[in-house]
């Protein structure tokens, strides 16, 4: 496997900074982007990342608030992300077709790039999917896919319910049923208007796990939830982002 | 979950940073949402900052709920204590 930092062309051609993890060899792979959560671009995320390369996928993580802070540790540049209002939706839906394009033009690409994100990066997965074209979308535990943005909510963020019609790949959820952010109700509706739609999806809700139970650094990682649910997404990319 | 819920304002004061060195805060962001480093799914979080120094000009603090609520009111308390001119 190799691993580093590179630049790639994100959102209006704007240079920004993505990780990469590749595994070694030529053969002909998925790609996958993974989408930080809100803490960051930090060493968690950069593990994840390596962890896809090591079942066999080329990975990319792009720091999402590269333009805010470059260069910063990963939590003050959240924190200057943070206090300006958060990424917008526009921006984040170019900066994943970016790192998607560059994935593509590796030659070691069979064409094929699915996206995960936790946290605000799983509602930003199932916003990438909306809008662009990719093969598989995995959502962990993102809130405000569907349900009521409380009001006065300083960050830019909305519901993603008006483009979920433009949602056409398949979709692994993976949440807590102990979570309130997306809660059971907010999963229920989404895997409702999906259904509706016709969209393929596969949903799994953990009992006894509340929300970021994949985050093994924090007081919620879950095991039993975790483990299970890096085998559904291992399977899920397998038949998605196979050769 | 993200809570999103960020309160933001302006102060003037100076609080010591990265590397031992004081600096001039001129802002603070406020928000309960998931912390980098207490143990706990979610604290109230505060940011002292000054966004002309860059990003690393920043303490930050992370307190479980009833943590901030006793710093509240030690902070109201503090402020009771003395006469109002002083705090001119």
């Amino acid at each position: 496997m190799t691993a580093t930092t590179i630049t790639i062309a994100g959102h209006g051609g704007d240079e920004i900074e993505a990780y990469i993890a590749q595994p070694e060899g030529d053969a002909a792979r998925g790609g996958v982007v993974v989408i930080h959560h809100m803490p960051g671009y930090d060493r968690a995320t950069k593990e994840i990342t390596r962890r896809f390369a090591e079942l066999g996928y080329d990975a990319i993580c792009p720091n999402l608030y590269f333009r805010e802070a470059p260069g910063a540790a990963p939590d003050d540049a959240a924190a200057v992300a943070r206090a300006q209002g958060g990424v917008p939706d526009e921006r984040l839906i170019g900066d994943v077709a970016g790192a998607a394009a560059y994935l593509r033009a590796l030659p070691t690409s069979n064409g094929k790039v699915g996206t995960i994100g936790y946290c605000s990066g799983g509602r930003q997965s199932v916003l990438s999917g909306t809008a662009l074209d990719v093969d598989a979308v995995v959502d962990c535990y993102g809130a405000f896919v569907t349900g009521t943005v409380p009001e006065g909510f300083p960050l830019k963020v909305t519901n993603l319910v008006d483009r979920l019609p433009g949602l056409k790949a398949p979709v692994l959820g993976l949440f807590g049923a102990e979570d309130q952010y997306p809660s059971p109700e907010q999963v229920d509706e989404f895997r409702r208007i999906l259904t509706e739609q016709d969209t393929p999806f596969e949903f799994h809700s953990y009992e006894g796990a509340g929300h970021a139970f994949f985050a093994v650094d924090r007081p919620s990682y879950n095991v039993a939830a975790a483990n299970d649910g890096w085998e559904r997404i291992e399977a899920f990319y397998g038949e998605h982002l196979g050769s | 979950m993200c809570t999103y819920t960020t309160v933001r304002d302006t102060v003037d004061g100076s609080a010591k940073g990265p590397g031992g060195s004081w600096f001039h805060v001129t802002d603070i962001t406020v928000y309960f949402d998931h912390p980098f480093h207490a143990m706990a799914e979610h604290t109230l979080n505060i940011d002292f900052a000054a966004p002309e120094k860059g990003p690393a000009a920043r303490v930050a603090v992370e307190l479980t709920a009833d943590s901030a609520r006793r710093l509240m009111a030690a902070i109201q308390e503090a402020l009771d204590a003395v006469p109002v001119e002083m705090q001119a």
